[in-house]
């Protein structure tokens, strides 16, 4: 029998590879379709995740709704809704980089790349802004809540009483940063990653025969918008 | 000319002295292990790590066990009694019961039963154990610089008031769940993608679905788990108040969440322990596994009810009763697919012709013990009765019995019966017999009597207690030495092998499964050629070659004659 291996072992073994796809697949097609569920999957891990904090974030609205209604008036609508009209647009640039990937079409997937990139940055930079207001109003998390009398009267078009205050006003913010944190943090993350394919895409790495960093670092982009897409609703509008 | 390609000239040149065809000589080195993508040689990585890991937990263990020889104070201070028990729970369900059958056995063999040459992602693969070390070291330093004194569990507030070192700790949690999550995935994504061609679903072993099922909980529940600890960090670090009642917070939401995770990922531990005993009791016996869908469905079974469960660990915490009744009725619903497989094995024994090696012994220790610590869950979650038993010892020894009892079994008898698989080496029967016998002595001499304490009351984690428990203490510190002695002799057993043990042939078994249809120890890719996919449990594929010692299969025999018989016909054509 293992004169049999001997005289076969070259034939069926040692097939010819693309440079592209890692010796333990059969071909590109499964070295893709496992890479694509791979990122599916780790997809589900960072919805469960999240889900932690959104549960919490049920928990503590059902059980004190009136700190919800009171707090959010402390964020500024006008600011959240144009961070979610940049990520909608990030989004489309993304899976318009995507399609110039597939297309090899070097020079428009370096652009849509980039703008992708620039407005993860522009979302970054007026998170950095809501944050700094909300530290100079002493409107942070749990312990360190201690509103500064600046902090009320008129406020982004309404108006703040103190005395209306309710208890453990601090909860609101303990998750608000909790969960735009984290949201920030993958974001980061994602502009980290858009940076290392702009730089593969220089290289003119990515073509027809071969996208699939594009393609799932796309997906984790859309999910990162997806998650601020359920945020903005549940902290900056609530009735 | 012919048409065979041979390898390269500078291929051979630069790597003369390695053996493709035994991972173990595929290359040599520190290096060649430290930065290896073999899920064979990362298997053994983790065989190292997890086992000092367990030395270290099992050592906590005894002197836990020590210090309850009298009742009151027989070697530690009270302060450092809890920081033993602490520690010896967050070692043992952290860094051991969670990865071990997955990350050795399930790393060994899961390409290998598939016909694939790796799993999925290497890299991750190898970034998974690396994860696991750093853990591993978080607690290490946890130990030495600022100890632990909250339970296992963390439970809030305790762990927010704490002065001990609780947010490192769940650092190290928090990195290992990010292990484990990265393993599921892995597997997943490889038993999807790369089972070869005809294997189809219910062409798998049965520790496949094992896995499968396991990579399900642990994709699902560990990142509720990571956002908990996460938490818990802020809390610690910045008091944001989600569990800290003086900030508006909820202890027990804490507890919601802890469980959400823990008791889905006590099935992380038996599901791939219960896969490996289908795997032992069919090639031991020499029968067709009894029920195969049966075994297969209840191992998804078990995996989706034990997300409905939780609940059941929060009886007395203040919940509402109709959800404590709900959960007492799901809980009882996980009894039903677990059954099923006990039977299943069962009536697969039944007539078999039953070899009694050192793994087909662990395996039905296995059937015994999880009998023993499944029946002893009826009364916990039975509301009525709960009440009484929760936090005695009745408690500690039912998990102890699902956890070292079975899932742990389940790893050392899977460890004895893929030994000669993954070191080429056999051992002594007499040496694995005797470990047996003292494992499975000493674990029930440990643990009736905390069954007897429990039940007259005896609670949990106390440092003294009243002198009428001491004879039950006291049976229960000799046992666990005994255990321990098990254990050493197990150990002694396998590294008797490594250095004096004989050759082990191909398949000494007798499994159909791929995994032995390919040499002892394996190639660096696994297969020369990848055997035809049978029916996994067809003990009419092999047969007894004396010769070789060892069985040999029929239908690969077969298609490697037809294989030889194409080449050399192409070969003359060619000449």
């Amino acid at each position: 029998m293992s004169q049999a291996i001997d005289t076969i072992h070259g034939a069926v073994d040692h097939h010819p590879h693309d440079s592209q796809v890692a010796h333990h697949f059969e071909n590109a097609e499964q070295q893709f379709e496992s890479a694509k569920l791979g990122m599916w999957v780790f997809l589900v891990t960072e919805i469960l995740f999240f889900s932690g904090l959104f549960c919490v974030y049920a928990v503590y609205r059902s059980l004190h709704p009136e700190v919800f209604l009171y707090a959010h008036q402390w964020l500024d609508k006008g600011l959240g809704a144009i961070n979610t009209i940049v990520l909608i647009v990030s989004s489309f640039t993304m899976a318009w980089a995507v399609r110039n990937a597939q297309l090899g079409q070097k020079k428009a997937l370096m652009i849509n790349l980039t703008l992708t990139l620039l407005c993860a940055a522009t979302f970054m930079g007026i998170k950095a802004e809501e944050y700094s207001q909300k530290y100079e109003h002493g409107t942070t998390w749990g312990a360190s809540f201690q509103p500064h009398p600046d902090a009320f009267g008129e406020v982004h078009g309404g108006e703040i009483k103190k005395e209306d205050m309710p208890r453990n006003t601090q909860i609101f913010f303990s998750i608000y940063f909790a969960l735009t944190g984290l949201h920030g943090f993958h974001v980061l993350v994602g502009m980290g990653l858009i940076l290392w394919l702009l730089i593969r895409a220089a290289k003119g790495q990515f073509g027809p025969q071969y996208f699939t960093p594009v393609d799932i670092v796309g997906l984790y982009w859309h999910l990162v918008d997806l998650i601020w897409i359920f945020l903005f609703p549940l902290l900056y509008l609530i009735h | 000319m012919t048409s065979i390609p041979m390898p390269e000239e500078g291929e051979l040149a630069t790597k003369p002295a390695l053996d493709e065809t035994n991972y173990l000589k595929a290359g040599y080195g520190l290096k060649s292990w430290l930065l290896t993508q073999d899920h064979k040689r990362i298997a053994i990585m983790y065989m190292i790590g997890i086992g000092i890991a367990f030395l270290l937990g099992g050592l906590f263990a005894l002197a836990v066990r020590l210090e309850l020889w009298t009742p009151t104070k027989t070697i530690v201070e009270a302060e450092t009694y809890n920081k033993l028990f602490t520690l010896h729970g967050a070692i043992m369900t952290f860094l051991v019961l969670v990865p071990s059958i997955p990350a050795i056995i399930g790393n060994f063999v899961l390409p290998m039963m598939l016909g694939a040459k790796d799993v999925a992602f290497p890299k991750l693969n190898l970034l998974s154990f690396y994860l696991w070390l750093l853990g591993a070291i978080g607690f290490v330093v946890v130990l030495f610089a600022g100890d632990l004194d909250t339970g296992w569990t963390f439970y809030a507030p305790y762990s927010i008031r704490t002065q001990t070192a609780v947010a490192l700790a769940a650092t190290g949690a928090f990195i290992l769940g990010f292990s484990s999550i990265l393993t599921g995935l892995n597997f997943m994504v490889t038993i999807h993608k790369m089972r070869a061609k005809g294997m189809g679903w219910f062409r798998m072993p049965l520790l496949l679905w094992g896995l499968y099922a396991t990579s399900v909980i642990q994709i699902v529940a560990t990142p509720v788990i990571g956002i908990t600890v996460g938490m818990l960090f802020l809390e610690k670090l910045f008091h944001i108040g989600f569990f800290d009642p003086n900030l508006g917070g909820d202890p027990v939401l804490f507890e919601h969440f802890f469980w959400f995770y823990s008791h889905p990922v006590v099935y992380v531990m038996i599901l791939p322990a219960m896969g490996v005993i289908s795997e032992i009791i069919t090639a031991m016996s020499r029968r067709h596994i009894f029920g195969y869908r049966f075994i297969a469905f209840s191992s998804i079974a078990i995996a989706l009810f034990g997300f409905l469960v939780w609940g059941h660990h929060m009886f007395v915490s203040g919940q509402s009763s109709l959800m404590s009744t709900i959960f007492s009725l799901l809980t009882f619903s996980v009894s039903i697919p677990s059954a099923i497989k006990v039977f299943n094995w069962l009536a697969t024994m039944y007539k078999g012709s039953i070899s009694l090696a050192p793994p087909m012994l662990y395996a039905m220790g296995f059937l015994f013990l999880f009998g023993i610590g499944g029946l002893t869950g009826l009364f916990l979650g039975t509301l009525s009765t709960d009440v009484h038993l929760h936090d005695t010892y009745f408690i500690v020894a039912h998990f102890h019995y699902t956890m070292m009892g079975s899932a742990l079994i389940g790893l050392i008898g899977g460890l004895f019966f893929y030994w000669p698989k993954i070191f080429g080496k056999m051992y002594s029967n007499l040496l694995g017999t005797i470990s047996f016998v003292l494992v499975f002595l000493g674990f029930n001499l440990t643990f009736i009597p905390q069954f007897l304490m429990g039940s007259m009351g005896m609670p949990r984690r106390y440092y003294n207690y009243p002198p009428e428990f001491q004879a039950y203490h006291q049976w229960s510190t000799v046992g666990s030495f005994v255990l321990a002695l098990g254990l050493f002799t197990a150990l002694w057993c396998f590294l008797h092998s490594l250095f004096w043990g004989e050759k082990a042939p191909d398949n000494p078994w007798g499994a159909v499964t791929l995994d032995w249809k390919t040499s002892s120890p394996p190639h660096h890719h696994n297969f020369d050629v990848v055997p035809p996919v049978t029916d996994p449990y067809d003990m009419d594929d092999v047969y007894w070659d004396e010769e070789s010692k060892s069985f040999i299969s029929r239908s690969q025999q077969a298609a490697l004659e037809e294989l030889a018989a194409n080449a050399s016909g192409t070969q003359e054509k060619n000449s």
